[in-house]
């Protein structure tokens, strides 16, 4: 229930608080659907075929109509279907929003889920073994990496990757989306990116909590118990530790369903991210309503996961 | 070998603290014996001596109670027997003599493999002491398999058991519970259970009922005292708690700033001490059966920093005696002299004007 609130708060949002923000007119929408210099006929029967200008509560209400059951646009000459979630046409291409997301959705998963494996691993041992040696060489070598990670942005690491692996030492073809669907390797240099600011992020993260975690009492109780140090660092450091890491994850995760904007930039992938970004820059309003739906969707999905999850993972939620 | 004769009557005893460097390590034959224990911490601000130069004798089936305000080492001193003190940072010097076998000078693994099978330890707040994620029967098997090599289930069959015999109702049942749905007084009694299932000949109890409501801690007390009737081991009871110690110790070492006031048995503690820092602890304790007009006499002063200790006797700036023998107590340490068989103090004033100022002064007001 709450989920669905937050849903429809944030398609009121972006549907009534964009465009009048923007102050873009019935007109000015009318024209972009149009193209060049449209006579004023043309305009009108756009508009009349699109209701923009009907009230914008009306227009709301066609626009959640469409997403529940569906929607026919009618020209006078021609039908046009619009099966249930219908997030209308792109005023540019005059293709279905719905569709565009469902053809590029399956590209920016692999590059959030492929990236969050890669990080998830590295982060997190990185950050154990920082905790372990602490003050150590390799604990402050560590960190001034991970130091470097989360400051450095993907469009710095991933122009000086492309620069140097794909054009100077032609390690890695360059980047292709064509292959993207036979050759998920095709995105290990953005994989790798993204990975490099998130784990960097997470070996931080867990490093402290790993400390803290080892100063907890239950873990001298492990050690008065006589338990190996292996059992007592990754049977009971880890488990308390990760706890709270995994929150962090599934929002993460959930954030970069919705597009990695920057990274897909980057890299020229045709991901959510690209799609979103393209419909801002064309005021292709359609488009922008889906996307941004769209990645409400992924992160409001990730909090309940995350949610459910936590009950799994911690007693103490559960019976509460 | 300048050790002692403590007399037959005192089983656990004490072993003199130049003694214990003269002998070397010659293995003892008390079960346990501690000799010149120093446990320090070096730190930005200082060397801190959380214990310098402690030494006692325990022996099976006998209860040692360690008493000291907040800071005086005595937690420090149970955590350096299991070797559970912060090996990264503290340096630990003298010997530690369980059942014949050395600690301080033990690999880790080997201290490791002694840990909850021979010694093992009861925790002060039990919520914070078991992890949240395990259910309590769980921590009680990992701590049963980890020193006997039988099936999970032969070891959960141990834990119900284990749990049945601290007295937690329907044990087969409670024993998948989570550490969060058992009440204070439950989780000690599964903390107790925890550290009972290999059987250790000795037990440390590190405050084990500070954390716990009145009418609990009499239970728990009673229940430590039993088991350690039962299993015939040797506990050493750490507390502030004079009431705790009077209840359930047979000796009482008094501490302060990581070294020794006074060594006593407990009737000696308490109808004939010989420490103004003893009189000092009795003065402030509560009792149900004076005047509630009469108010405590809580010692003066705070606890001293363990990085700049007073020179002389640690316990001069807070004495109220110290001038009775003209300064030698701000300048020159006291050594801990064996007054009677037994009964050990370490205080320059004289065995006589400590005897007067007790039955004079301290007595009476009690």
């Amino acid at each position: 229930m709450g989920l669905l609130l937050i849903i429809s708060a944030v398609t009121y949002a972006i549907f009534f608080l964009v465009p009048r923000a923007a102050g873009v007119s019935s007109d000015d929408i009318a024209g972009r659907f149009a193209g060049k210099q449209p006579d004023a006929v043309t305009l009108a029967a756009i508009k009349d075929r699109f209701g923009f200008d009907d009230p914008v509560p009306v227009q709301y209400g066609k626009f959640i109509k469409g997403i529940v059951v569906g929607d026919t646009y009618d020209t006078g000459t021609d039908k046009i279907d619009c099966p249930a979630p219908c997030m209308g046409y792109s005023f540019r291409t005059n293709q279905s929003v719905t569709e565009q997301i469902v053809d590029r959705a399956p590209i920016t998963f692999m590059i959030a889920l492929g990236a969050a494996v890669l990080w998830v691993i590295a982060g997190v041992s990185i950050g154990v073994l920082s905790a372990l040696r602490r003050g150590t060489i390799i604990d402050r070598a560590a960190m001034a990496v991970a130091l470097a990670g989360v400051s450095l942005p993907v469009f710095f690491t991933g122009l000086l990757s492309l620069a140097f692996v794909v054009h100077k030492w032609q390690l890695l073809p360059s980047v292709n989306y064509s292959d993207i669907g036979d050759n998920p390797f095709n995105l290990i240099l953005p994989w790798i990116c993204l990975a490099f600011l998130y784990a960097a992020l997470y070996a931080r993260l867990t490093r402290a909590g790993m400390l803290e975690t080892m100063n907890e009492d239950f873990i001298r109780t492990a050690r008065a118990k006589g338990l190996p140090e292996r059992t007592v660092v990754f049977k009971h450091g880890l488990r308390a530790t990760l706890t709270p890491i995994m929150t962090v994850f599934g929002l993460d995760v959930g954030l970069l369903l919705g597009g990695a904007i920057i990274t897909e930039k980057t890299f020229s992938i045709p991901g959510l991210g690209q799609l979103a970004l393209d419909g801002v820059y064309q005021s292709d309003l359609p488009v922008v309503l889906g996307a941004t739906l769209t990645a409400a969707l992924f992160i409001v999905l990730a909090n309940l996961v995350v949610d459910i999850l936590y009950g799994v993972v911690d007693p103490r939620v559960r019976h509460s | 070998m300048a050790r002692r004769n403590t007399g037959g009557k005192h089983a656990a005893g004490l072993v003199d603290d130049v003694g214990a460097h003269v002998a070397g390590r010659t293995p003892p034959s008390a079960f346990l014996e501690v000799r010149d224990l120093r446990i320090h911490f070096p730190t930005d601000d200082g060397l801190v001596r959380s214990v310098d130069g402690l030494s006692f004798r325990l022996e099976r089936g006998k209860t040692l109670g360690i008493v000291g305000e907040s800071g005086s080492g005595k937690s420090v001193t149970s955590l350096g027997i299991l070797g559970l003190h912060n090996r990264r940072n503290a340096t630990v010097s003298g010997e530690i003599w369980l059942d014949g076998q050395e600690l301080v000078h033990a690999s880790p693994g080997d201290v490791r493999a002694l840990r909850g099978r021979k010694m093992a330890m009861i925790f002060q707040d039990p919520l914070s002491a078991m992890h949240p994620f395990y259910t309590v029967g769980h921590q009680i098997v990992e701590a049963y398999r980890v020193h006997n090599d039988v099936s999970k289930r032969v070891a959960r069959k141990h834990a119900i058991d284990m749990l049945g015999r601290v007295g937690i109702p329907k044990p087969d049942k409670r024993v998948d519970d989570y550490p969060h749905q058992f009440s204070g007084g439950m989780r000690q009694r599964a903390m107790i259970a925890m550290a009972l299932s290999c059987d250790p000949e000795l037990l440390i109890a590190d405050e084990p009922t500070t954390a716990l409501d009145v009418t609990v801690q009499a239970q728990i007390l009673d229940l430590i005292r039993d088991l350690q009737q039962e299993f015939n081991s040797a506990v050493i009871m750490i507390t502030h708690d004079l009431g705790v110690v009077a209840e359930l110790s047979d000796d009482i070492l008094v501490m302060y700033a990581g070294r020794c006031a006074e060594y006593a048995s407990v009737d000696d503690a308490f109808h004939r001490p010989l420490h103004p820092y003893t009189w000092g602890l009795l003065g402030s304790m509560p009792r149900l059966d004076r005047e509630r007009s009469e108010r405590l006499m809580p010692i003066k002063g705070t606890p001293p920093s363990l990085i700049n200790v007073p020179s002389g006797c640690a316990f001069h700036p807070r004495c109220a005696y110290g001038e009775l023998n003209g300064g030698r107590s701000e300048t020159e340490r006291p050594e801990l002299v064996e007054v009677e068989p037994g009964h050990k103090a370490a205080c320059h004033l004289s065995l006589q004007q400590r005897r007067e100022i007790w039955e004079s002064e301290i007595r009476p007001k009690l």
